[in-house]
């Protein structure tokens, strides 16, 4: 099975994704900020995260930064999941190493559909 | 709705559009005609069928069957076959067309125009071996709302976020609002027309490419048959016919048959090879 880190501050965001996800067969990790995310990460790679932007103590912009420079940590399809849906957010992000982009409100179609684009189902 | 109405409206649609009321069907007018009704003020269904029956007033007709199609659609609808256009049929295409220089591609019950902008996407990803080329890309439908959805190029945030990478949201798309409009530059590549395939539509002329996808499933067999017909008389000798996943020639007709380099794709019979057609073989 593959391992998906959800990384979201809303326990109600985590739960809607997890449920989603389990559906498309990920075996699934959570954290609710950057910090907590970067040390799943380095317990157990994943071979996606679903991120989030806006969280407090580290932020999804900066945990993907950090993720990127860790061992093993370009492997992971990166799904940046937020309510910043400007196109200078989008781009940004793109830049800082994601995969893909979802913007919230998002449903199950949306992340299969972005799940698939990233060749993880 | 009494058992009379409920055969008028399915003699009705499917007249109209081809639209076969399955054992579901019933279930399908009594979900979707209370809107129509009120959106024409209207009391009930029955009164409605009444105003059908007399068919004094088309604006109601065509709402009718606007209500009654299924219209989902979303870009790259099946990756598998946009991967084939873009590595297999657009390249055979470009090499067997380059005297004329021209490529005519249509998507044929098209709805909202995500499939005919999937292509002028990927056209625009092969801009350079395009250049002096004259391509007519025409979306179709029967639904003037759907159509007029199209030429706007104006879609949805759930619309934007099903089969479009990212990056080709980034590249062809600016917000406007709440929702998101495809680039003038590729709004110019497509042009959107009313055409219902109940209908002659053999003025449209000589197509390459056809995409007719996910429309016949919603058919009987002997409108299937004759619209897949009149269809593959708009094919090319040498062009390509694509269906929907779960849409078969197979058993209806003989007109065209499987390419066996493209999956989903369908040929006139001894014309499998773009380039390499024999153009005295029968269509
Ligand atoms: C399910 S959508 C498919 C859209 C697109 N081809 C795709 O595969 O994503 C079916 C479309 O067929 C249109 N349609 C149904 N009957 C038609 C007819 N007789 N002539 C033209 N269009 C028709 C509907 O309006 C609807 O937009």
């Amino acid at each position: 099975m593959k391992h998906c880190l959800i990384v979201d501050d809303s326990a109600v965001i985590r739960k809607v994704a997890r449920r989603i996800l389990e559906a498309l067969e990920f075996r699934i990790s959570e954290a609710e900020d950057g910090a907590k995310a970067l040390a799943v990460c380095e317990r157990d790679m994943p071979e996606a995260v679903l991120l989030d932007w806006n969280m407090p103590v580290m932020d999804g912009y900066e945990f993907l930064g950090h993720l990127r420079r860790m061992p093993g940590g370009t492997r992971p399809k990166v799904v940046f999941c937020t309510t910043e849906s400007n196109v200078e957010h989008i781009a940004r992000a793109m830049q800082a190493g994601a995969d893909e982009y979802i913007m919230k409100p998002f449903d199950k179609d949306i992340v299969a559909a972005k799940f698939q684009e990233v060749g993880l189902v | 709705m009494t058992e009379t109405d409920h055969r008028f409206l399915s003699a009705f649609l499917r007249a109209r559009s081809g639209l076969a009321l399955n054992s579901d069907g019933l279930y399908l007018v009594e979900s979707r005609l209370p809107a129509v009704c009120r959106r024409f003020g209207l009391s009930d269904p029955g009164e409605l069928i009444a105003i059908l029956r007399s068919g004094a007033v088309p604006e109601i007709e065509a709402a009718v069957v606007e209500a009654m199609v299924t219209q989902e659609t979303f870009f790259f609808r099946d990756k598998a076959i946009f991967a084939q256009i873009q590595d297999i049929a657009l390249p055979r295409l470009l090499e067997a067309r380059a005297a004329s220089r021209r490529l005519r591609i249509w998507s044929a019950a098209a709805s909202t125009g995500q499939e005919a902008y999937s292509i002028a996407m990927i056209l625009a990803g092969m801009a350079p071996s395009l250049a002096g080329w004259t391509v007519d890309i025409l979306s179709t439908d029967l639904s003037d709302v759907a159509l007029e959805r199209g030429r706007l190029g104006l879609y949805t945030h759930f619309e934007v976020q099903r089969g479009l990478p990212i990056q080709l949201l980034l590249t062809h798309f600016t917000q406007a609002g709440d929702l998101w409009q495809i680039s003038a530059a590729l709004r110019r590549m497509v042009s959107f027309a009313r055409v219902n395939l109940m209908d002659d539509f053999s003025g449209l002329g000589i197509f390459d490419l056809i995409l007719c996808r996910n429309v016949l499933i919603y058919f009987d067999d002997e409108t299937k048959r004759d619209v897949l017909e009149r269809v593959a008389a708009r094919l090319a000798h040498d062009g390509r016919l694509i269906l929907g996943g779960v849409e078969t020639p197979v058993g209806l007709t003989e007109t065209v048959v499987a390419c066996p380099d493209f999956k989903g794709a369908y040929s006139h019979v001894g014309c499998n090879r773009i380039s390499r057609c024999d153009r005295d073989s029968p269509k």
